[in-house]
């Protein structure tokens, strides 16, 4: 990939590679919890706060212990041990140090092991050999492209709850169909930089 | 006989991880924009599942009970791990087509729960029997949205040539992706719905209708 400017890669991870509605990343938490507002803002915050510190952390330990002892095949292992752990110590922390904001994202947090918008932007910082201020950029615009997608939603299905639906279409079906229309209006951002 | 042939429709069907658990959907929408790219998801998928099903089926007796998850996610990363090397050396091009989504394997949802409801409850062939269930389940949803999506958007099947010039590209787009599986997953659900209520319909009636000749025609009228 060739040299792109930071404000560039910030407004690509929310708009054009928007995570969840281009990549089709995060979709188990995006359709879990994106049926009221108030757990959709929940998870969203507790996810910018982990996609920070795990996209980080796993770069530190990617360049400078996984790379000088050509231990790359075990990237895989090492940053979902990461990224567990690391949930677990945020969790620990936040219950001493921050009641009040733990009280907000407690049952959030251990779900955020198994979503993979988390472990992908860890590999696709690998992937794209960003570097460390290029990493701290495309975590957070991807955290804030997540959060863009999952409030603009869960205000959908609050509506959608209430439409008159056939028995078959009603739940998963029409989440699906919303879905890929919000996606088609998220393709509009492709021309934006050619890329 | 009886309970293996049980786990194995219950996987594929009845409980279908994709279609009616709606567990593991990333690489089910993200991997299924040729049937090709589908196939070799499925199959990667359905071998990183059986493997650590028997793997953690046959040291269910000695994990603390703990510190199983990460012990369990540690066994599936391992699996993964070799999948992506073996892809990457044999299948060059279906590596580059899946991506990022190869290492992702490791947190797709339907593996992590296949080991804490099944294989850490059941012996080895059983837990081995489940993982080619649940996996011939994914295989089967990622394949039949796989072939829909490539004859929509590119109109081929596996490659082949093209049955009409002008395709949708938009299908094997994002949007096309959601909106196809938003639709198999409506029939699913329509074709259930009628499932269910047949069956309660027969539960329902009389003993008397056991014998009759016209029972399938009272079943149709009340349906």
């Amino acid at each position: 990939m060739e040299k792109i400017s930071l404000l560039g890669i910030f407004i690509s991870s929310i708009f054009v590679n928007n995570i969840i509605l281009m990549r089709f990343l995060g979709l188990c938490s995006f359709f879990g919890v994106s049926n009221k507002f108030s757990s959709a803002l929940g998870m969203s915050a507790a996810v910018f706060f982990v996609m920070n510190l795990a996209a980080v952390v796993s770069w530190l330990l990617y360049n400078y212990v996984l790379l000088p002892l050509n231990l790359e095949f075990l990237k895989i292992i090492v940053f979902i041990l990461i990224i567990s752990s690391l949930v677990q110590l945020v969790e620990l922390f936040m219950k001493k140090v921050l009641p009040a904001l733990f009280k907000a994202l407690g049952i959030y947090l251990p779900l955020i092991t198994t979503n993979c918008a988390i472990l992908a932007v860890a590999f696709l910082i690998v992937d794209y050999q960003y570097n460390l201020l290029q990493t701290v950029v495309f975590s957070s615009g991807t955290a804030i492209g997540y959060t863009l997608a999952i409030i603009l939603f869960s205000s959908i299905r609050e509506k959608l709850e209430l439409a008159p639906l056939p028995n078959a279409v009603k739940g998963y079906g029409i989440v699906f169909v919303t879905s890929a229309l919000m996606s088609l209006s998220f393709m509009g951002f492709i021309g934006l930089f050619g890329f | 006989m009886k309970k293996i042939l049980d786990i194995l429709v219950r996987g594929i069907l009845k409980e279908n991880p994709v279609l009616i658990m709606m567990i593991g959907l990333c690489p089910f929408l993200a991997c299924s924009t040729t049937a090709r790219d589908a196939v070799g998801m499925g199959i990667a998928a359905t071998f990183v599942l059986t493997c650590s099903n028997v793997l953690i089926s046959l040291i269910r007796k000695i994990i603390p009970h703990n510190i199983r998850i990460p012990i369990f996610i540690v066994v599936i990363a391992t699996f993964t791990t070799i999948v992506d090397y073996l892809i990457k050396a044999y299948f060059p091009l279906l590596s580059e087509s899946l991506g990022v989504f190869i290492p992702l394997i490791v947190v797709n949802c339907i593996i992590l729960a296949r080991a804490e409801a099944f294989a850490s409850k059941n012996n080895v062939f059983y837990s081995f029997v489940d993982g080619i269930g649940m996996g011939g389940g994914f295989f089967l949803a990622i394949v039949i949205l796989g072939i829909i999506r490539e004859f929509l958007g590119s109109g081929s099947i596996f490659g082949s040539k093209e049955f009409f010039s002008t395709p949708a590209v938009i299908m094997i787009l994002p949007p096309g992706g959601f909106l196809v599986a938003g639709v198999v997953i409506t029939i699913t659900k329509y074709i259930e719905n009628k499932l269910k209520k047949t069956s309660k319909i027969i539960s329902n009636l009389p003993s008397a209708c056991e014998k009759c000749i016209l029972k399938s025609k009272c079943i149709e009228e009340k349906l």
